[in-house]
């Protein structure tokens, strides 16, 4: 994917962020590599939000005065941004907080109405927590079954032992299209057609592949996919769930209240049409005007490019991990199989000690169990070191990281 | 790379690549198992009381060196102590990490050492894991005994 395509030119581009442009400090450069957990912004996106505020910030979809419709026209530019990113139609692009409120959504929404004994959940055992807690929520309270599709030691999903798991009992499909401990890229397209074979809606977590490569929504013909806005560039508190336009139509409200109804009586109420019925209250206005700016800076840069960018990413960080005595990269090989998180883990070294040690170095990573537990067990461990590049990520990243992970063993005494 | 030395004092680092009191008791007198949220990291803490005193504590399990030292220090330091004095001696470890006293190094023993890591509110979790499980083996302990048990 994107092969072809010019990487960008990340040194250039990380004077675009004003965080990574500013030294720190200690004057020296920092070094940050945890862009899985939130991307830094550029300075477009945080220009956008202040404008929101400082020159029409007032309510949405409710005032009469011109302001009001510039705010609401600045808001649903959000919506427009993010649907044409991943090729979605917009009346199917239903703004949350986050990733995670999008899949509660769907869990609450459609599966504790929908589900009962004996039907399966069926997800992945790479998921973030995200898409695996609400599901077992629903099942808790439906009494279907949270099954999980196994992965191979070498950290790809089990794609035999998932077509063997699919079943008539199967409801909903749940997958991860990139791991954001393993950066393992799932065969998405594949099992959301096997999904629906046997009638299954799938729910497909973009959360890690929508900020850094092409997504297309249409292609990968999803009943549900999620991403988040503070990954890719935009302000936390904005999260996007691409759903297909008549099952939503089919489903009732997640959340009630303003904003979300047609007409309220005494009597009961009736729904706002998609996707106003599943945004009540006040929305993430600011945010949704940060969220176009960033998917007009994403779409200016190019997907392909940022892809062909961490495609190289990729090759330089294995390569660098791979000088380091002792260290074992989790996950796929191929530069093509997989995103640009990588995690390890190194010898007797704790990954609290690695971290706080790359701390020292001004290299920011992330170390724990990075909220993918089942996946962590089905691993044999309990926490690994990850870093995790971006558009903005340099040769000079890789190369500090190395070298600082290689004097962490001798100061830790084991090398 | 001063704050790092302030951190990972040459004591802790001593006491995490030669961990004392490690292990578990056969017929403990409580037993506690503990894990950190944030990392996983588990701890297993067995104390063995004779006459209302621990006469042996050991720790099992893995993490960081924080929190293995720790783990190593507070076998140190408890073991002996009756069980009021071993419960006071864990509430002046847990406030020092919350930076609320001046650390005693008579009370503490080794573990004075980790007064740097109350500087870095994540790691704290790490330093008391074990702590914390002696405090709730002891008041296992009292519970099982105060119902006949």
């Amino acid at each position: 994917m994107g092969n072809s395509a010019i990487a960008v030119d990340a040194t250039a581009l990380k004077a675009e962020f004003p965080l990574l442009a500013t030294p720190r400090a200690d004057g020296r450069a920092l070094h940050y590599l945890d862009s899985a957990a939130t991307s830094q912004k550029p300075r477009v996106v945080l220009d956008a939000m202040n404008a929101y505020y400082r020159e029409t910030n007032a309510n949405v979809h409710r005032g009469v005065y011109e302001m009001a419709a510039e705010a609401t026209d600045r808001f649903e530019a959000g919506r427009t941004a993010a649907a044409r990113l991943v090729n979605h139609p917009r009346e199917g692009l239903v703004l949350t907080k986050n990733a995670t409120e999008a899949i509660n959504l769907v869990a609450w929404a459609w599966g504790t109405r929908t589900l009962g004994e004996g039907d399966e959940i069926l997800i992945t055992g790479m998921e973030h927590h995200s898409n695996t807690v609400p599901w077992q929520i629903v099942a808790t309270i439906t009494g279907a079954k949270v099954v999980f599709a196994p992965i191979t030691p070498d950290g790809e999903l089990d794609m035999d032992a998932m077509r063997g798991l699919i079943n008539g009992r199967t409801r909903m499909v749940g997958v991860v299209h990139s791991s954001n401990v393993l950066g393992t890229i799932n065969p998405v397209e594949e099992i959301v057609a096997m999904a629906h074979e046997a009638g299954a809606l799938t729910m497909v977590d973009a959360t890690q592949t929508v900020p850094h490569m092409p997504v297309d929504a249409a292609a990968i013909d999803s009943d549900f996919l999620v991403f988040t806005g503070h990954k890719m560039c935009g302000p936390t508190g904005i999260g996007c769930m691409a759903g297909r336009p008549e099952v939503l139509e089919a489903m009732e409200p997640f959340l009630g209240g303003g904003e979300m109804i047609n007409d309220v009586t005494t009597e009961g109420s009736t729904w706002a049409e998609i996707p106003l019925k599943f945004e009540a209250g006040t929305p993430p206005i600011a945010e949704a005007v940060g969220l176009a700016a960033a998917v007009e800076y994403l779409e200016e840069i190019g997907l392909d490019r940022i892809r062909a960018h961490e495609r190289e990413l990729c090759v330089q960080m294995l390569a660098a991990l791979d000088e380091v005595p002792g260290l074992t990269v989790l996950g796929p090989r191929d530069p093509d199989r997989r995103g640009a998180a990588f995690s390890w883990v190194m010898d007797d070294l704790h990954p609290h000690d690695i971290a706080q040690f790359l701390d020292s170095k001004n290299i920011c990573v992330r170390a724990g169990h990075h909220c993918a537990k089942p996946l962590m067990r089905a691993l044999g461990m309990q926490a690994t070191t990850r870093a995790s590049g971006y558009l903005y990520t340099t040769e000079d990243d890789v190369l500090a990281l190395r070298d600082a992970l290689i004097e962490c063993r001798s100061w830790f005494g084991v090398g | 790379m001063g704050g790092l030395d302030d951190l990972y004092q040459q004591l802790i680092l001593d006491h995490y690549r030669n961990r004392r009191g490690r292990g578990r008791i056969e017929n403990a007198s409580a037993s506690v198992h503990e894990h950190n949220p944030v990392c996983g990291d588990e701890c297993y803490l067995d104390i063995l009381v004779v006459d209302d005193r621990l006469v042996e504590v050991r720790s099992d399990g893995d993490g960081c060196s924080i929190s293995q030292a720790a783990a190593s220090m507070l076998t140190d330091v408890a073991e002996g102590k009756q069980l009021d004095e071993a419960l006071e001696t864990v509430e002046h470890f847990r406030l020092m990490m919350h930076g609320d006293v001046e650390p005693d190094e008579n009370v503490l023993g080794d573990a004075i050492a980790l007064e740097g890591v109350a500087k870095y509110p994540v790691r704290v979790k790490c330093a008391l894991l074990s702590w914390l499980a002696l405090r709730e083996a002891i008041a296992g302990y009292r519970e099982t005994t105060a119902h006949g048990g």
